[in-house]
């Protein structure tokens, strides 16, 4: 049950956002795909995610080609994707957004206990369950939206710069979730992130995009301590 | 003190089919961000429908059923095999802007040419199912009858039903959410398409019941509903494109509007003031009287 | 310079392009002479709704409504203020004008449905006004008599010529101006506005002043087209602008492709060959009364329909797409 993405080319009209690229996220692992703005990160989750489509390449999640199908169809097949800024609905309800993604479940006791585990999770979320999104602070839509995506027991999570915008204690509680998360489960995560200190610091695996194209695979570790990549996204 | 009454009888039950035809036309806006032009042909063809189901069947009540129903399934197939092929195909250059109105105006001009090949255009009539006849209230005739509280009572039902659909149910939740962030419900695994399409069929529904609760009183023609969709029109965006609540709110305003103007002013004046309305609205509150202060953008 | 020629080639051609016109109506009949009357009569109809809708990108159901006021401002002053008709006609463009004028204003505020809502509810509304106003001649409407022709043309030349030529010379000064105007600088910033109404905003047009000068511009044409019509039918009355007429326009002008003034004549042949094309199929497999009132608006939306399917830009640019295809 692994990522398996192989040379995989997007285009966003007339610019080739995403070039030729090839990575694996091994089944259970948390992989960061860092790298400066306009990298082609956003657009390189949209594809998979299945919001966008490709020009050539394959992407396959466990062996089944994910390319070229609808997105609310492979969400049903346990692929979450988490976008950036605007992923709850501002409209409704605290409870009616972690609603949206059992909504299509059959198994609605195990939607019940799943809603359960995400407010255990994010406990500020129960108390706001009649309020609507729209009132909520910046982290707490963070965590609204990625607890939806949690209810519906995904496989494959795919998250766009959960960090932007946060206060760091915030963003330092939300790392320390997802990194909580792929080590209790089985849960694979590809986690696209402006803030590379952060995002390295909890992955397990490491994948540098620059215009488009990938300039660096490796474990997090090694990259952490590359001095090429600190000077370019680590700041020192 | 009677024609005040009168006044605002008349303006209740003309307010109660305006409501329901700025539903349809909300619905459809929410849905797939498109005035559905095309929405008063549909509810004639359907009322038509509806026509022959009580001729042959000699029941009001029959006519009325089948009315809703085709309505709903035209409403559904209009959305699946005219819409969706021509959003798909017409994505390039500035006609996309305008594709989609002239599409729905033209499909209404295609609905309204069938409906003359098939019944012709001379006046047919539907038959209340109750009298059409003024109450005797205390002794004096009111400009109200059996049939218009008929009407005010179908259409506090069907917005009732329509609320708890929305409000409290899932399928309503996902009708919800594909209006508002379709792209979040596609990624929460909602059918974003098939949702819609359903829309389309609670749309063509209520255009269905509006023309049966409508024609009763007048004649059936191919035209015969165009001023509702003027009306109609006007009063979803005195309300608000975007909230059920604000389509019949707007639509009573307009109701009572029109018909005092009528009633007091002059019968001739009623498309002007209904005009006048429209452009005071759009130059105070461009978004409709209701619409939220986050209101989407456009 | 390039540009001086290009504009001098223009006038050039335009007169040319009148004397054939000419030399054309002496040698065909009464019917054609009518017919190509309303032809130049809805050229200039449907250019005013290409000036508004494809160069500046408001969309308007209400033009039968900019025609209607028009049309009565030029009969008002051949009947109570007893000016000259070809000084009718001037006021009919010069009335509708500010009336366009005003409503853009109004409308610079509005976008895509409002608009089209609000110009529908335009349409609609407008006509019933002359019921209200007895000057205004109710449901009969006034009479509009452009005149005879003048006796030195001759005692052959017929009525129908008459209107044939001032229909096409009316049509033929407007459409040089405007293709003037668009072609100039004015045409770009339409055409900014069009595309992308933030930019215009932030190089500095004043967006809300150009989409009223826009409107008005397309009014004042519409106007003039009114006043044509209603010479043709010899009478203005509100039953002579329908709602349907708006939207007869608005399907001549996608038709044609409504990006570009180029081809506007072959939707104005388009809306009066399919009366004409409709009563010869009738004529050939008969039909009910209903079939035969409803055979035109069929046409004519499912004309608009697959123009919006398989040529929405213009069949001139299907025409070039095929070009490219076969290289």
């Amino acid at each position: 049950m692994s990522l398996v993405v192989e040379n995989l080319t997007i285009d966003h009209g007339a610019i080739r956002a995403i070039d030729n690229v090839s990575f694996t996220v091994p089944s259970g692992q948390l992989a960061a795909v860092i790298g400066a703005n306009g990298a082609g990160k956003t657009t390189l989750l949209r594809t998979l995610s299945g919001l966008k489509e490709s020009k050539s390449g394959s992407a396959t999640w466990n062996g089944n080609s994910i390319l070229g199908k609808r997105a609310e169809d492979l969400a049903r097949t346990g692929i979450m994707h988490v976008s950036d800024g605007k992923s709850v609905i501002a409209e409704l309800s605290v409870k009616e957004n972690l609603a949206l993604a059992g909504l299509w479940r059959k198994d609605k006791k195990d939607v019940a206990k799943a809603t359960d585990e995400v407010v255990e999770m994010f406990p500020i979320l129960g108390q706001r369950m009649s309020q609507t999104a729209g009132s909520l602070s910046g982290g707490e839509r963070q965590m609204l939206a990625i607890g939806r995506a949690l209810i519906a027991r995904p496989k494959l999570l795919l998250l766009d710069e959960p960090s932007l915008g946060l206060a760091p204690l915030i963003i330092e509680q939300i790392f320390q979730t997802i990194k909580t998360l792929v080590n209790k489960t089985d849960l694979t995560v590809l986690l696209v992130e402006q803030n590379a200190m952060g995002a390295l610091k909890i992955a397990d695996e490491g994948i540098v995009l620059n215009l488009g194209t990938v300039v660096a695979v490796d474990s997090a570790q090694s990259l952490l301590n590359d001095p090429a990549v600190r000077a370019a996204y680590l700041g020192f | 003190m009677n024609q005040f009454i009168t006044a605002v009888l008349t303006s209740l039950s003309s307010g109660a089919i305006y409501a329901l035809m700025s539903i349809a036309l909300v619905l459809v806006w929410r849905s797939t961000r498109v005035i559905n032009f095309a929405q008063a042909g549909q509810a004639i063809l359907t009322t038509y429908i509806g026509y022959e189901a009580v001729t042959r069947s000699g029941s009001y009540w029959v006519g009325l059923i089948c009315a809703v129903i085709s309505g709903a399934l035209l409403g559904a197939g209009i959305d699946r095999f005219f819409m969706r092929p021509i959003f798909k195909r017409v994505n390039t250059g500035p006609i996309v802007m305008i594709a989609p109105v002239v599409a729905t105006l033209a499909l209404l001009g295609i609905i309204q040419a069938v409906i003359g090949f098939i019944w012709g255009l001379s006046y047919q009539i539907i038959e209340a199912p109750v009298s059409t006849e003024g109450l005797n209230i205390f002794g004096s005739i009111i400009a109200f009858s059996p049939f218009n509280l008929m009407v005010l009572i179908a259409v506090t039902l069907s917005m009732i039903l329509l609320t708890i659909l929305f409000q409290k149910t899932n399928i309503g939740l996902a009708l919800r959410a594909s209006a508002y962030a379709p792209e979040i419900a596609k990624l929460s695994g909602i059918r974003v398409d098939a949702v819609r399409t359903l829309g389309w069929a609670l749309a063509g529904a209520a255009g269905g019941l509006a023309g049966m609760l409508y024609i009763p009183g007048s004649n059936l023609y191919p035209n015969a509903m165009d001023v509702l969709l003027v009306f109609g029109f006007i009063a979803a965006v005195i309300g608000g494109l975007d909230s059920l609540f604000g389509a019949v709110a707007g639509a009573m305003i307009l109701g009572f509007a029109v018909n005092f103007s009528a009633s007091y002013i002059s019968y001739k004046l009623v498309f002007p003031t209904a005009f006048l309305i429209l452009i005071l609205v759009l130059l105070i509150k461009p978004r409709g009287i209701f619409s939220s202060s986050k209101g989407r953008k456009d | 310079m390039l540009k001086a020629s290009a504009t001098k080639k223009r006038l050039f051609g335009f007169i040319i392009l009148g004397w054939i016109l000419l030399l054309v109506s002496d040698r065909i009949g009464e019917l054609r002479q009518y017919q190509g009357a309303f032809v130049a009569m809805y050229t200039l109809a449907i250019a005013s709704i290409i000036l508004l809708t494809g160069y500046s990108g408001q969309l308007s159901l209400g033009h039968s409504a900019l025609m209607a006021v028009g049309a009565y401002a030029g009969a008002l002053s051949i009947n109570n203020f007893k000016l000259h008709p070809a000084i009718a006609l001037v006021m009919a463009v010069l009335i509708a004008g500010i009336f366009g004028l005003l409503l853009g204003y109004a409308a610079a505020r509005l976008s895509g449905p409002y608009l089209a809502g609000t110009t529908l509810a335009l349409a609609v509304s407008l006509p019933t006004i002359a019921n209200q106003f007895p000057v205004l001649g109710g449901e009969q409407g006034l009479v509009f008599d452009i005149g005879t022709p003048p006796a030195r043309l001759g005692e052959d030349f017929s009525q129908y010529q008459w209107f044939f030529w001032i229909s096409c010379l009316s049509a033929l000064i407007m459409i040089w101006f405007l293709v003037n105007l668009l072609g100039s600088r004015y045409g770009r910033e339409f055409r900014a506005l069009r595309d992308n109404p933030t930019a215009a905003q932030l190089a500095g047009l004043n967006v809300g002043r150009q989409k009223a000068m826009a409107f008005s511009l397309s009014a004042g044409i519409a106007g003039l087209s009114g006043g044509l019509l209603v010479m043709l039918i010899s009478g203005v009355s509100p039953s002579a602008f329908p709602l349907s007429l708006s939207f007869l326009l608005l399907a001549g002008a996608v038709v044609t492709g409504v990006y570009s003034l180029k081809g506007v004549i072959i939707g104005a042949l388009v809306l009066v060959a399919i009366p004409e094309i409709a009563e010869s199929v009738v004529s050939r497999i008969g039909g009910s009364e209903g079939f035969t009132t409803s055979l035109p608006g069929f046409m004519v939306s499912s004309l608009l329909i697959l123009a919006v399917l398989f040529a929405p830009n213009g069949p001139g640019h299907l025409l070039h797409k095929k070009k490219h295809l076969k290289l």
